[in-house]
């Protein structure tokens, strides 16, 4: 027994072990493969492939609605896929109009046009247009789909609908080609797909965090959402489709690294809790 | 009538939605698309109601010194510096209102929920343990589809996504397949009985 104490002493301080220790592995876990531009390559899973070759299949010139119903705290998964996203339409010469039922998505949105329209040599108002926010949830949804204007008098800026050129013959979602929706929560995608697919059979993708994804698999298969991409490992695919390597890429050995790190943390932890149990019995 | 108002509101209004759903005639879709205007603008009136709230409150606690009335404080002064960057010098990219979003907003509340990894990590060594067969099969399918989610995965093992997928896909979607179906019937059996007055409890008290 007396020689049993000091193992059985380290088993309980090791599975006692100050979380800031923990903190520390994590926070090094992350840093240095950010630090260090470190890359690796993936393999593109259906879904994602799925979203690519339905904006691919998009005629140039054609509208898209981009519903960016997003915050600035799901913005490391979110906000790689807005770019990419807006990337390919612009490259598709696809016209884009943005809308959001989040309050804070329209500035996020508006940034990422702002830092890819030069780009592409796109301009406000005849290529791309920023709706801004608007309250009322599903009721937006259907406005929007029934009578866009009804839904949203004025652009984010306070400009009627009727003086934006882009604008002019658009009545409502029939106009529309399709609607990319990058959402964080409720109001999102899934109300996207539950109020208007069906009902007007419209064409919807778009992108969720990692910790919404399984819940929108249902739809994938019902055919209702054409493709997803879930965390930031859906736009780091979505980048290396459209072979724009931006944050999402940059982000997966970090994420990759953290995720070996939990795991190694729950198999150690299970290891030290089955000896102790062992040793106590 | 404080009681038979409301119901018969509920009943006109929701009643003209489902009916909306099935008649696309003018006399049906133009009195539902003015009832979604009218609920678009009551709540759009909830973030009136509720930015007098939360500032009488706050004003209360800072007055009386209350516990952690420096927060509240805080809370009252960014609430009105904002509302007022926004409406003397409007939203526009580059100006003040923007400038305090995209370099205020946006990196405090990415901290808040980057402290999330940290609580997760801790937490997975701490609670996550295999003391029953569940557990072990939660513990199992976790740590699969956590490498299978990112690019290490497939160097580990190359058929990882493609498994991780399969978890997705099958089990996972039956499951969730299962508690969609099951909380939509209640979100409509829920939904008959506020139409009808059945359900009354949105009006408070009974």
């Amino acid at each position: 027994m007396g020689q049993d104490r000091p193992d059985r002493n380290l088993l309980v301080k090791l599975s006692r072990i100050d979380r800031r220790i923990l903190f520390v592995i994590i926070f090094v876990c992350v840093i240095v493969p950010l630090l260090m531009e470190a890359r690796m390559e993936m393999s593109v899973t259906a879904p994602v492939l799925g979203l690519y070759e339905a904006v691919e299949g998009l005629e140039p010139g054609s509208y898209v609605w981009l519903a960016a119903d997003y915050d600035p705290g799901s913005m490391p998964e979110l906000y790689p896929m807005n770019v990419a996203l807006v990337e390919h339409l612009f490259e598709k010469d696809i016209r884009v109009i943005s809308g959001s039922l989040w309050a804070p998505g329209p500035p996020l949105a508006q940034r990422v046009f702002e830092d890819l329209a030069p780009k592409y040599g796109k301009a406000y108002g005849k290529d791309y247009v920023n709706l801004g926010f608007k309250e009322g949830r599903e009721a937006v949804m259907i406005s929007v789909a029934e009578d866009l204007r009804r839904a949203f008098p004025e652009d984010y800026y306070g400009a009627p609908l009727d003086s934006i050129p882009m604008l002019e013959g658009i009545r409502n979602l029939r106009d529309l080609e399709m609607i990319v929706a990058v959402s964080a929560g409720y109001p999102g995608i899934k109300e996207w797909i539950m109020q208007i697919a069906t009902r007007y059979e419209t064409v919807i993708g778009g992108g969720v965090t990692a910790v919404t994804g399984p819940e929108m698999y249902p739809y994938i298969q019902s055919g209702q959402l054409v493709g997803l991409l879930a965390g930031m490992k859906g736009a780091a695919e979505y980048e290396q489709l459209v072979r724009r390597p931006g944050l999402g890429i940059s982000g997966m050995v970090a994420q990759s690294s953290v995720h070996v790190m939990v795991v190694v943390f729950i198999v150690f932890a299970n290891i030290v809790y089955f000896l102790e149990k062992r040793r106590a019995e | 009538m404080k009681n038979e108002i409301p119901v018969a509101i509920a009943f006109v209004a929701g009643m003209l939605m489902v009916v909306s759903l099935f008649v696309p005639h003018p006399y049906v879709a133009e009195p539902a698309a003015i009832t979604r205007s009218w609920a678009i603008i009551i709540t759009a009136f909830a973030y009136v109601l509720g930015v007098a709230n939360i500032a009488r409150i706050s004003v209360h606690s800072v007055r009386n010194r209350s516990t952690d009335w420096e927060y509240k404080a805080a809370l009252v002064v960014a609430l009105f510096a904002m509302a007022g960057l926004g409406i003397a010098g409007g939203i526009r990219s580059g100006g003040a209102f923007d400038w305090a979003y995209l370099n205020m907003y946006v990196p405090m509340q990415a901290t808040m929920f980057s402290l999330l990894a940290f609580y997760i990590a801790s937490a997975a060594y701490r609670a996550f343990r295999a003391r029953s067969v569940e557990a072990t099969l939660l513990l199992v399918t976790a740590a699969v589809v956590m490498l299978g989610r990112v690019p290490v995965g497939e160097k580990i093992w190359p058929g990882l996504p493609a498994f991780t997928e399969w978890v997705m896909e099958v089990p996972n979607m039956a499951a969730k397949r299962g508690i969609m179906i099951g909380a939509a019937l209640g979100a409509i059996s829920t939904g008959l009985k506020m139409i009808l007055g059945i359900e009354r409890s949105y009006l408070g008290g009974e």
